[in-house]
């Protein structure tokens, strides 16, 4: 029940991320989701970065799936592009470090850099 | 709180349901379970995106990739390859018309790359059921504003500032409306909605009232404080089922969340909206017919003065607005009269949705700003004409309205520039014509519309727009004397004056315009008994041209009535006599040999 114009702002804030993906802005992660990235775990990973944006309320990431690249060998492969910045691919990712990229990287924009493969303009 | 990776957004307007959109929604949900995704993408059912031509239409987030065309055969290579893989399908993108290029992405798709929507703003984005959704996207926020930090004579002060004019087809500024409503005493008044939608090819109000809902109640709410209402009627008609279910729904939902009823939103402000099924005559989208019809009577104009501001729905103070209307006023309130008023030309503000129907390659709703030109909407938005024809006039206005030929097309399209040429805004029907459409014909088709329509209140009405009728009917059988030129002027000219409703004062444009701007089609058909454009049938003859046909006989075996006769490998023969000029000959024919004329 909406009793003054401060719960209509509330409801709004908590209505944002149910459309926030339709926005088309913010920071992107992708995920290699190419035969090689689901035998090697993608689905896992994917699950992983889903479960660790719910529980932060992270709605306004966008998070897509890519083919494989050719480096089979080092899937799961996970892209983070943060709006005007390089993008960084890291390689043989884990559900487990999943957190630490959330928090370092796509949160405070500092590179983890031991898990990296590449970076591109 | 659950978050979704991806969003299927799958048309659930009028149009993309007709071409099959539930069954899609219901395969693509299928399917995601089956692929175990359904935790992660969800399906939502939008309003109308007014590429009805391109449904079933479904668009994937966040990317924004636009699939058209889609059948139930598609949806599980679309989720396994878009949705787990990443691969864009690209044999179900939009091709463009000319180029053939696959355009994978909603923004840039030539048909809305020229449009800018605000009445349409959430159509095809959210989820008109949910009101989250509306909330989202600054819903009711506009609202919140004028009641919380504005006057009721502020509110109308801004809506005179916005430069806001009625989209339903006069024009009236929608300032000026309210602010006569808002002088009238008391206490007991009411805001309607007109959504008795009926120009043939018109549907922009549906897709409003499907698509988005709250923005239409959120508008009426603003209308409602500003000229002191505390109920209001939504008139809609009874052929759009899903408008009126969606706003039930809308209504329901609004309601329990305290933003429409009693004391809204805790500021003391209360009023309550009903909805009234309209049984779908023409003559009640005239307002007085329209409040006639609410009160139970018989749909039927009265005149005015006194007008509904005055002395309206059961003799109260009445403000009435169309659905198009009512959608731009939240914009105006959330942004500002200001910034709502950068858009447009300087008696015209803000944007219009128009219908594009006809010969064109793409056709749908297209909202642009006004002063945009014809040839803009018609060649960039619509893609030109279909078959590489030669564009002929465009019906703008409906069956009130009037056709603009080739000449005029760049004129930038506003209120005023359309009168002075001869034709309206009216609801924003575009009816595009090509060269094989007969003016003549054009105007009796419009014409026997508003004859079936009139009410037969008053005499120049009923009687007028028969007699017309008779007349152009008699020219397109061939039996046109010069004279019915002119008696089609005067009597259009007196209906035009004398009839009591915009019905019957704008049922003569059609003929006028056409008088005005083909009358060498008219005296083709009453001097020298031709149709040019080939298309009124008594005044046709089919012909073979010796020189291509083959001799097959396959127009022969088709003839239904035996007209065509020739020895086999010689050219035929047309007994015109016997001919019924059905065109199955013509059809059939792979030689071009057979014209008419």
């Amino acid at each position: 029940m909406i009793k003054s114009p401060e719960d209509l702002k509330r409801l709004r804030e908590e209505a944002k991320s149910l459309t926030g993906i339709r926005a088309g802005q913010g920071v992107e992660i992708i995920v290699g989701m190419g035969t090689c990235g689901i035998a090697a775990g993608a689905r896992e990973v994917m699950s992983a970065i889903l479960e660790e944006l719910s529980k932060r309320e992270m709605a306004d990431i966008r998070v897509t799936q890519t083919g494989c690249i050719g480096m089979c060998e080092k899937e799961v492969l996970v892209d983070i592009v943060r709006p005007g910045e390089k993008r960084i691919t890291y390689g043989n990712v884990k559900p487990q470090d999943v957190s630490r990229i959330m928090t370092s990287h796509v949160i405070n924009g500092q590179i983890v850099e031991d898990l990296v493969v590449a970076k591109l303009d | 709180m659950q978050l979704f990776r991806a969003h299927v957004l799958v048309c659930g307007g009028t149009g993309c349901v007709s071409s099959g959109s539930k069954k899609i929604q219901e395969a693509i949900t299928d399917e995601l379970v089956k692929q175990k995704l359904d935790k992660e993408v969800k399906v939502v059912e939008t309003g109308c995106h007014g590429f009805c031509e391109m449904g079933p239409i479904v668009i994937v987030y966040p990317e924004g990739t636009f699939y058209c065309r889609v059948q139930v055969e598609d949806v599980s290579e679309l989720v396994s390859e878009h949705l787990v893989k990443g691969r864009t399908v690209q044999r179900l993108l939009f091709k463009a018309p000319v180029t053939e290029e696959q355009v994978p992405s909603y923004r840039d798709i030539a048909f809305y790359a020229k449009q800018q929507r605000v009445a349409l703003r959430n159509c095809g984005h959210i989820d008109p059921e949910h009101i989250q959704e509306y909330i989202a996207r600054d819903g009711y926020e506009g609202l919140a504003k004028a009641l919380t930090s504005m006057t009721p004579e502020q509110v109308v002060e801004e809506m005179k500032k916005s430069g806001l004019r009625g989209r339903g087809g006069g024009g009236f500024p929608t300032g000026l409306k309210w602010g006569f409503a808002a002088k009238s005493p008391g206490p007991k008044k009411y805001i309607i909605c007109n959504a008795d939608e009926g120009d043939p090819g018109a549907f922009m109000d549906r897709s409003v009232l499907e698509g988005d809902p709250h923005s239409v109640l959120e508008g009426m709410l603003i209308g409602a404080y500003a000229i002191g209402a505390d109920e209001g009627y939504i008139y809609v008609r009874a052929e759009y089922p899903l408008a009126i279910k969606r706003l039930r729904v809308a209504i329901a939902q609004a309601e329990e969340l305290g933003l429409l009823g009693d004391n809204i939103m805790g500021t003391g402000f209360s009023c309550r909206l009903n909805i009234k099924e309209g049984a779908g005559a023409f003559v009640c989208g005239e307002e007085t017919a329209l409040m006639a019809s609410i009160e139970g009577s018989r749909g039927m104009p009265n005149p005015r003065p006194p007008f509904p501001a005055v002395k309206g729905l059961w003799a109260k103070p009445s403000n009435i607005n169309n659905v198009e209307t009512y959608a731009n006023v939240p914009v105006i309130f959330l942004h500002g009269a200001e910034k709502f008023a950068s858009v447009g030309t300087e008696n015209s503000k803000g944007t219009k949705v128009f219908a594009l129907t006809g010969k064109l390659r793409n056709t749908g709703l297209a909202e642009v700003p006004m002063g945009i030109s014809l040839r803009e909407i018609i060649f960039d938005i619509g893609g030109g004409i279909m078959d590489d024809k030669k564009f002929k006039a465009v019906q703008i206005g409906g069956p009130s309205g009037g056709c603009i030929p080739e000449q005029h097309l760049d004129t930038p399209v506003d209120y005023d520039s359309l009168i002075a040429l001869g034709a309206m805004m009216g609801s924003g029907g575009l009816v595009v014509m090509d060269e094989t459409s007969c003016m003549v014909d054009v105007a009796r088709f419009f014409l026997n519309f508003t004859q079936k329509e009139s009410c037969g209140k008053c005499t120049p009405c009923r009687e007028g727009t028969k007699r017309m009728l008779e007349i152009l009917q008699k020219i397109c059988d061939g039996n046109g004397v010069p004279e019915d030129i002119t008696t089609l002027e005067r009597l259009g000219g007196v209906v035009k004056n004398t009839a009591l409703c915009g019905l019957g004062q704008t049922a003569p444009n059609p003929i006028l315009a056409t008088l005005r701007y083909f009358r060498h089609e008219y005296e083709a058909h009453i001097n020298d008994k031709k149709c040019p454009a080939g298309v009124c049938s008594a005044l046709l003859e089919y012909k073979i041209v010796a020189d291509n046909c083959k001799g097959c006989g396959a127009c022969a075996r088709v003839c239904p009535v035996g007209a065509i006769t020739g020895e086999k490998k010689e050219p035929h023969e047309i007994d015109t006599s016997k001919c019924i000029k059905c065109g199955s000959c013509i059809e059939k024919c792979k030689f071009d040999a057979i014209v008419k004329g």
